[in-house]
Order: structure tokens, then sequence, then C-alpha cells
């Protein structure tokens, strides 16, 4: 692909990042953290490429060296993330007694722990 | 030979973009947010599987040998980590991303004679180390395997200058020679950079240095993609580093600070340090038995939690005395200023975890016109954020900061350890103030004094 092309996407991506983040509650700012970490860690998709086309052992070992990181980052990241997210769920507690009925969720396939 | 042609592996990659889009798009509310995050994870695994199926490849079982190790060592971590170390966590994952990033970069300089080509590679290299290295001494301070208080030294200023003065000039030098023992001088200076870039700054300040990193880390990988020529890592570095550059600047603003005065301001010897000072003015301090009464027989209770109650651990018993109220008939919510916790939104994910519906979790833009309605506002752990300094002193260190308007409440009780200042060193006017109580203690203990009396009282 030529630079333009590249370029182009660069540019758009950032105004793509800029709209979609700008939205996010800030209740969820530190899944936002983690989930972004997570996406960076598509870094992974580089080192492959690099550890596959590796004919130099030394080369070999830095290569495989980023692969292994890239994916901690990529892994640990989605399933961190995971994990802090099941952990926000809704309303679905019995209404306390002379009180007011707290609004009960429709997410009723919600798991429980 | 190779699996796919090339307009199919452009879609493969193309939809995991999109993917990645989604994610973010997701955690725009609670109840998206999960499946973003699978939908994320769906897509790196199928760059992942793109990747293997598209290029030709030596090496495999070496490859795959390594993912299993990173992924071994990875997700135990991340399924055992304790909610209150996910900044350590955050830190760790991003710095080796960025780390990734650089080991990358270095390779492939033997592969381009392009110029242009081995700006992008300098820029990873150089970037991905500051972000590595700098990762690594926020994960050490969060870790508190070293202090948390800024380190500052005499000549860190001239020293800073000079290795990235030097870091410029070796960065040129590559682009220009290509040569490899030049590109590894800039690895060292990025690593020396990213250590002086963070030693400055303050245990509090941290959390916004990881956001600001996880954006290098994100630009990294971007600059690696227009390395590789591959758009996927282009565009996903991009959202990352788009994402984490409004973060880290929305983190600054909720905490009323530049970002430049956080990364910087250590150097000027300026007020992160924190003062001692106590006043000896009169201020109504009150018992347990005291605050049950003030909140079991209230109609309406905000509770402001901060980073105290996250220190003490006791964002359990919060949770506990919000269902005591809740099951009394109170109207009991969650007040939460943007910086609470130990990171941006910790505060929502400690009491997520402690089973507080997201619901019960007002964002500060949306909680602060209702403390006028409120009979209590219990603030628990926290001061600087609901300092009225912020609005009213001029010349305050915290002046301008969005604060949490508790002063609206009928009531305010405070538990706190002392009267010692909050982080900004400023004394709050509002604990003087006729309608506020004090109750000291931890955070903790208090809060299991008070449930166990509300749990003592008659039903009204």
């Amino acid at each position: 692909m030529d630079g333009i092309a590249l370029l182009t996407i660069t540019v758009l991506a950032v105004f793509v990042g800029f709209e979609v983040v700008s939205k996010v509650s800030s209740t969820l700012h530190t899944p936002l953290m983690s989930g972004a970490n997570a996406i960076h860690g598509i870094i992974l998709v580089g080192a492959i490429i690099v550890a596959g086309q590796a004919s130099d052992p030394w080369v070999l070992a830095v290569a495989l060296l980023a692969v292994v990181l890239a994916t901690a980052n990529l892994v640990g990241g989605f399933v961190v993330t995971d994990r802090m997210l099941e952990m926000f769920r809704g309303r679905q507690r019995v209404a306390p007694p002379g009180g007011k009925a707290g609004p009960v969720e429709a997410e009723s396939k919600e798991r429980t722990r | 030979m190779t699996l796919i042609d090339p307009v199919w592996t452009s879609l493969l990659y193309l939809a995991a973009a999109v993917c990645f889009i989604l994610a973010l798009k997701g955690l725009n509310s609670p109840r998206t947010a999960r499946r973003g995050n699978l939908v994320g994870a769906f897509g790196a695994a199928l760059a992942v599987a793109t990747v293997f199926m598209s290029v030709k490849m030596d090496n495999v079982p070496w490859i795959v040998g390594a993912m299993v190790v990173g992924s071994g060592v990875a997700a135990p971590v991340a399924r055992q980590v304790k909610m209150t170390q996910m900044p350590q966590l955050v830190a760790l994952f991003n710095g080796v991303g960025g780390g990734a990033a650089a080991l990358v970069a270095l390779l492939e300089l033997a592969h381009t004679g392009d110029r242009w080509v081995r700006v992008a590679i300098v820029f990873t290299l150089l970037v991905g180390a500051v972000s590595f290295a700098g990762s690594a001494i926020t994960f050490s301070k969060l870790q508190e395997l070293m202090t948390t208080r800024p380190v500052v030294f005499a000549g860190l200023p001239t020293l800073m200058g000079a290795v990235l003065l030097a870091a410029v000039g070796a960065a040129v030098a590559v682009v220009f020679s290509g040569s490899l023992a030049l590109a590894l001088l800039l690895l060292v200076l990025g690593l020396a950079a990213g250590v002086l870039l963070v030693l400055p700054v303050g245990g509090a300040d941290v959390p916004i240095v990881i956001s600001l990193l996880n954006a290098f880390t994100g630009l990294a990988v971007a600059a690696s993609g227009l390395v590789l020529g591959n758009v996927l890592l282009v565009v996903a570095g991009t959202l990352v580093g788009a994402s984490g550059t409004i973060l880290t600047r929305a983190m600054a603003a909720a905490m009323g600070r530049s970002v430049a005065g956080i990364l910087f301001g250590a150097f000027k010897g300026g007020s992160t340090a924190g003062s001692t000072a106590v006043s000896d003015r009169p201020v109504r301090s009150s018992s347990p038995e005291d605050v049950a009464v003030l909140l079991g027989y209230a109609q309406r209770v905000i509770i402001v939690p901060g980073y105290g109650l996250a220190v003490a651990q006791g964002q359990h018993t919060a949770a506990e005395l919000a269902l005591a109220l809740e099951a009394r008939g109170i109207d009991v919510d969650f007040a939460i200023h943007p910086v609470a916790g130990r990171m941006p939104g910790h505060m929502n994910v400690l009491l997520a975890e402690a089973n507080v519906p997201y619901e019960s979790l007002k964002e500060m833009g949306e909680i602060n016109s209702e403390f006028r309605t409120a009979d209590v506002a219990l603030v628990v752990g926290a001061n600087d954020v609901v300092n009225p300094a912020a609005k009213t002193t001029a010349g305050s260190p915290i002046y301008g900061m969005p604060i949490l308007e508790v002063a609206d409440a009928r009531q305010v009780v405070f538990l706190k350890r002392s009267m010692r200042p909050g982080f900004a060193g400023i004394e709050n006017e509002l604990m003087y103030e006729p309608q506020t109580t004090l109750l000291f203690g931890d955070a903790k203990e208090s809060l299991i004094k008070v449930l166990s009396a509300v749990k003592a009282l008659k039903l009204s």
C-alpha cells in the first residue's frame, strides 16, 4: 500500500478514535484504559511477521521475545478487561421492604457468580 | 505458498479493525461494554489467524510456542489480580506492548533501505522504549517497590535534556545510515528517557502517566504498522493513541491540572509534595452511633468514596452499608469523582466488584445537582475532590478543579483518618462548617462501626 493511502487511513483513524472515546462514560474509564491497552497488543501481528521471516538465530530469539511480550499484552489485556466488565451489573436485587423497588434490569441472562 | 490472497488478507484485517472500533464503542454503556470487549478479542484472534494464513512463514512451531508462553504467563495473572492492583497491571501490560513494538522496529531495520520507513522505525524504537521503561517505573511505584514520592535530583532537567538531544541525534543518524549499532544506542537512550520521565512524578499523578504511556504505545504500534505496511496495526495503534490522548487530557482536567504540569511540575519544586500543616480550629467530631442515627433516619444519602477508601480496602463495607440503608427505605447513591481511587474510574470498578449496581454509581455531572436534595453526604476517604476552595479560593492549588458539591447537602459527614490535608496540601473549609460532622479513624473500621450501629437502629 502506498504512503499516501496509509497516511489517509491514519488521519481518519485519529478522528474515529477521538469520536468513539469521547462518548465513553467516566464510569468506565478504567476498563477503557485496559481495553485500549489490550488493543495495542495487536503488535503481536507485527511480531509474528518478523519472527516468521527470521533466519538468523539471534534475530529469531529477539523476535520470539517480542511475540511473548505482545501475546502477554493482548491476551492479558482482554482477559482482565472482561473480568472487570463482568462485575458491572445492573440492579437486580429484591426490592427492600417498604422501600422503592429498584428498576429491575431486563438483562436477566446476566451470569451470576 | 500462502493460504489466502492479498485481497482476502486486507478484508480480514479490515474486519478486525472494525471489531476494535466496536470494542471501544461498546464502552459507551456498562450494558454493552462486556460484549464489546469480546468482539475486540474476536477481532484480535481473527487478525492473528489471518497473519498465519497470509504470510509465508518459517519457525511456526517456535512462534506458537512463544504465544503459548506469553498467554500462559499473562492469563493467570489477569484472572487473579486484585481489583485494587489494576493500575499496576495496566502499566505492566502497557510496558510489554511498548517493548514488543520497539523490538519489531529494531528487527525491521535490516529489511529496509527506504529513509521514510526508517523514520517510522526510529519513532517506534524511541517511543516504544520510553513506554517500556516508563511503565516499568510506574509499575514499581504503584507496587511500592520504590518510593511513591517524586524522585528529583539536581541536574535532572539537564540530564533529561541531554538524553533527549542525544536520542534525536541518534535517530537522525539511524535514518541516514541504517546502522544497527546506532539503533541499539537509540533504544538505550529511549529507555533512559522513559525512566527520567516518570521518576519525578508523584504517586497520585502516576495514573495519568499510565494513560499517557498507553497513548505512546498506541502511537508506537501505529508507526510499526507504517514500517510493515500493515493497515491493521496502523488503525489499531492510532485508535489507542487517540483514545489515550483524550483520556489523559480528561483526567488531567478532572484533577484541575495540566499534563505538562504533572510531568514537569516536580522539576520546578511544585506542590506535589503536599503539606502537613494542621490547623487547631474546632471541629465537630462524633461517634459511630451518632453518624448511624444521622444516616438511618435520612431519606436520601449520597456516599462519596475516595482514594482513602480504596487504600483501606473498605469498598465492600461501603456497599454493605448502602444495602443496610436501602433496606430501611433510604435512597442511596454513590457519587464518583472522575479521579477517585488509584486510577481514573477505578472506584467504579472497586464498587462494581462489591456488587453495587452500576445505576447507583453516579458520575459527577449527573449527581452534583442532587446534593441539595440529600439529607446526608457521607464522604469516605476523600478530601480534595470535595473541597469548596476549588471554586472559591483563586490562589488555591486546586482552584478550577471540578468538585463534588457535597456542601449543598443538609448534613455532611466526613470519615477521616486525621485532620491532615489531602494530596493538594490545603485545608478543607468544609470541615469547619456547622453542618459538618467528622468521624475519625481508618475508613474501613469506621464504616464497620457505623454499619453495625445502623443495623442496631430500630426501624422508623
